[in-house]
């Protein structure tokens, strides 16, 4: 039996990698998969406590989260199209019409 | 009190205000014909309403009445309840038709008036506008419900005042009027505090029960008090001193306006409160005295202005403010029902002199100074004759009407022993004799001698000591009235130069109102003349009640029917005092007569002998000029230099500004974190993460 907190502790290295690289990265689609590695190490923490503790909720929370993930991978690359076409670039740096 | 038939009383202000509404919405699409058309149809429908019901009412018995329709509960604050409802009793079916009817007959005539002025169906809209309050306000049934009313007439006064608000002085006098009835207002607010502090409620029906029940106060007390300011309040609407200063601008207004509002009706209202209050004011006998020595002070007062002026709406206005005095004074001597009375033939021929005034205005092209009119009695002879009627009414002829009316009051004045007092008798035929004196003035300077054209504003001027300009901003441009929007009106339609008589529209209620002056004094005729005076008897009621309780044996009414039981020796009194005071209207006559036809150079020579007395008068005792120096500039410099420059500038809008440069300062700090880079977004988000996570650790290591 593995024990929680390597659970954890994977988890909260994958977190902090996809908290890296949504801060380092400058790709718009690299930021989303750095995006999802943070929603999934965070599910995979809910999975773990719900293991451990022998409670389901846990886990349908986890449905959710994905549930959330996936519309919002949807829309949220809907608009990468949408930027891409406009300004032909994915660079975020670039994409700062809202700065003063 | 209240198991009486179903009148549906409701009906008879709401016409009006539908008729307002329709003509204030619609009316600038409407042709002028429907325009007036609907300006009739709703005060005519009203008037017919009106009727009905007082034929109804005839029928009630004595127990129904005062009748009471309540119709909804309209304020209820705790214990403190207002519903909207309507009274009826000899007192207001007495208003109803005054106003109704007079009103609606001014309504006629100033279809013909207003057909060459603009904003047509804004003027109509005003005048049903008028009406609504005017009704509102003499069939509430509640203190609060008057005063909605009270305000309402004021509004619309303000608005018919300022009719021609493109002319600066027209807009000063809408002012003034507005602003002077608003202290009035204040006072009678005031009073109706008292009346809820102590009776806990504004029905009439109930605060007078409740006064009746009490003594009459000897000092001053609560209710001197409360009558004190409602009387301040009647003031301020009836014109007395001294708020009296807005009714001679009020002419302004459009001629049927000052006949509508300033002579015929909304003036009155004040004089109704203090009958409808009569048992308040029966109960505070020094509030009586007030009420009776700023009646008769009002009357000579506004009399003796009234001697000089030279505008012939000037002069009526001047009249009007001392008829209305006479009226206040009786009031003051416990005479309520001729003053009711005094108020109702009033309404007809200060009406119908003001119509005819118009109608002469109307003739001359916009013409209102007396000094260029004269001989007109053949060009216009109907004018002439409705005013000769109207003349010979106010200045007390027998058997016109203002004989009887103003004989009651001076009757009354003399004989009741509790209010009444010689020096008010006095007063009042002093006035008598001036009224009848410069109403004549007008008559003669009006319609007989030779026509003396306008010479031009800069002929005029070598006569300026007798034109002393005034200088109060509100009444600039006055005498110099030609400018009436009339004269532009005539003149472009080519009637400039020659008098014509006005079209049957305007003359038909002038001939109504003529009829009216002469015989509507007859339902007061007096039993020592021979009369029944029914009048009095109808109204005996409404100011009967209000003595009775508290009635001592010194406390004697006024009102009830005295000459039936009184000796014979009082009989040959009243008929002696009745021909000292037609004696006195003839020594008018005669004088006017002597001035202003016999020898025209007469009235110059004492004018230059007499020269204070006369600026005096000519300047209105310089009333205005004081009011201006004294509480006007004050407040006006006040204003200026404290509220304006100190709180407004310094405080408020330090107080605004320093806000908004506050934050100006903070966010330009602040919007620094905005830079619109992703990254540095996501790098605060995951600080601040950083951040709770750190602090809930930091929680859970010390728990």
């Amino acid at each position: 039996m593995i024990p929680l907190s390597w659970y954890l502790i994977l988890s909260a290295i994958l977190f902090a990698i996809g908290v890296a690289s949504f801060l380092i990265k400058r790709s718009i689609i690299t930021i989303f998969m750095s995006i999802e590695l943070m929603l999934n190490a965070v599910n995979l923490t809910f999975v773990a406590f719900a293991n451990h503790w022998h409670q389901v909720s846990g886990q349908v929370f986890v449905f959710f989260v994905m549930v959330v993930a996936a519309a919002e991978a949807a829309v949220g690359l809907a608009i990468v199209l949408a930027v891409f076409r406009t300004r032909e670039t994915l660079n975020v740096d670039q994409v700062n019409l809202l700065k003063l | 009190m209240n198991s009486g038939p179903n009148f549906n009383l409701w009906v008879i202000p709401i016409l009006p205000l539908i008729g307002s509404a329709i003509n204030g919405i619609f009316g600038k699409r409407f042709p002028r014909n429907l325009v007036a058309t609907v300006a009739l149809f709703f005060p005519g429908a009203a008037f017919a309403y009106a009727v009905w019901v007082v034929s109804q009412f005839a029928g009630l018995s004595q127990a129904q009445i005062p009748h009471i329709e309540r119709l909804f509960s309209w304020i209820e604050a705790g214990g403190f309840r207002v519903d909207y409802g309507f009274y009826l009793d000899q007192l207001s079916v007495t208003m109803l038709l005054i106003v109704t009817g007079v009103g609606f007959l001014i309504h006629i005539y100033s279809v013909g008036y207003m057909a060459e002025e603009g904003g047509y169906y804004r003027f109509f809209s005003y005048l049903n506008l008028f009406m609504f309050f005017m009704l509102m306000l003499i069939l509430a049934h509640s203190y609060l419900l008057m005063f909605v009313g009270w305000e309402g007439v004021g509004l619309a006064s303000y608005l018919l005042i300022g009719f021609f608000f493109l002319k600066q002085s027209a807009a000063q006098a809408g002012k003034k009027a507005f602003i002077t009835n608003r202290i009035g207002d204040y006072g009678f607010l005031l009073g109706m505090f008292l009346l809820i502090k102590h009776f806990g409620t504004l029905d009439y029906d109930k605060v007078f029960n409740a006064i009746s029940g009490l003594p009459v106060e000897t000092g001053v007390g609560m209710l001197t008090a409360t009558a004190l300011l409602m009387m301040v309040g009647a003031t301020g609407k009836s014109a007395q001193i001294p708020l009296y200063v807005w009714l001679p601008d009020a002419m302004e207004g459009p001629t049927p306006v000052s006949a509508l509002i300033h002579a015929a009706t909304m003036v009155t209202a004040g004089i109704y409160m203090i009958a409808r209050s009569n048992i308040l004011f029966l109960h505070a006998p020094i509030a009586m005295r007030v009420v009776a020595i700023i009646g008769a002070l009002t009357a000579i007062f506004a009399a003796s202005i009234g001697l000089v002026q030279n505008d012939i709406k000037r002069v009526l206005a001047y009249s009007t403010v001392s008829q209305l005095g006479y009226m206040f004074m009786a009031c003051g001597v416990a005479a309520f029902s001729a003053g009711i009375f005094h108020l109702m033939t009033h309404a007809f021929f200060k009406a119908l002199l003001f119509l005819a005034a118009g109608s002469v205005i109307h003739a001359l092209g916009g013409e209102q100074d007396m000094r260029h009119m004269g001989g007109l009695r053949k060009l216009i002879p109907w004018t002439f004759w409705v005013m000769t009627i109207a003349t010979f009414a106010i200045a007390g002829f027998f058997p016109l009407s203002g004989f009887f009316s103003k004989d009651e009051i001076l009757w009354k004045a003399f004989s009741d022993k509790t209010h009444g007092s010689r020096v008010f008798w006095l007063i009042g035929l002093i006035t008598a004799g001036m009224t009848s004196f410069y109403m004549f003035r007008l008559w003669f300077l009006t319609f007989f001698g030779e026509r003396r054209e306008a010479v031009h504003n800069e002929h005029e001027e070598p006569t300026g000591a007798v034109h002393a300009p005034d200088s109060t901003p509100a009444n600039v441009g006055h005498q110099s009235g030609t400018q009436h929007a009339h004269a532009a009106a005539h003149g472009r339609s080519g009637h400039g130069g020659h008098v014509h008589e006005s079209p049957w529209v305007m003359l038909g209620p002038l001939v109504v109102l003529a009829i009216g002056s002469a015989v509507m004094g007859w339902v007061g005729w007096p039993e020592a003349l021979g009369g029944k005076n029914h009048i009095d008897k109808f109204l005996a009621p409404v100011f009967h009640t209000s003595s009775e309780p508290a009635r001592s044996a010194e406390n004697f009414s006024a009102t009830e029917p005295q000459k039936s039981d009184s000796p014979q020796d009082e009989i040959v009194l009243e008929r002696t005092l009745a021909a000292v005071s037609l004696a006195t209207a003839l020594a008018g006559l005669g004088l006017a007569w002597l001035f202003y036809v016999r020898r025209p150079e007469l009235p110059d020579r004492i004018a230059s002998s007499m020269k204070g007395a006369y600026r005096t008068l000519l300047n209105k005792y310089w009333v205005d000029e004081a009011y201006y120096s004294t509480l006007v500039n004050p407040v006006v410099d006040g204003s200026r230099r404290v509220l304006w420059r100190g709180v407004d500038v310094g405080i408020v809008d330090a107080l605004v500004n320093g806000t908004g440069t506050v934050s100006k300062e903070l966010s330009g700090v602040t919007r620094r974190m905005q830079s619109g880079s992703i990254r540095s977004y996501a790098g605060w988000v995951a600080l601040g993460a950083a951040c709770v996570v750190g602090f809930m650790i930091w929680m859970g290591l010390h728990t």
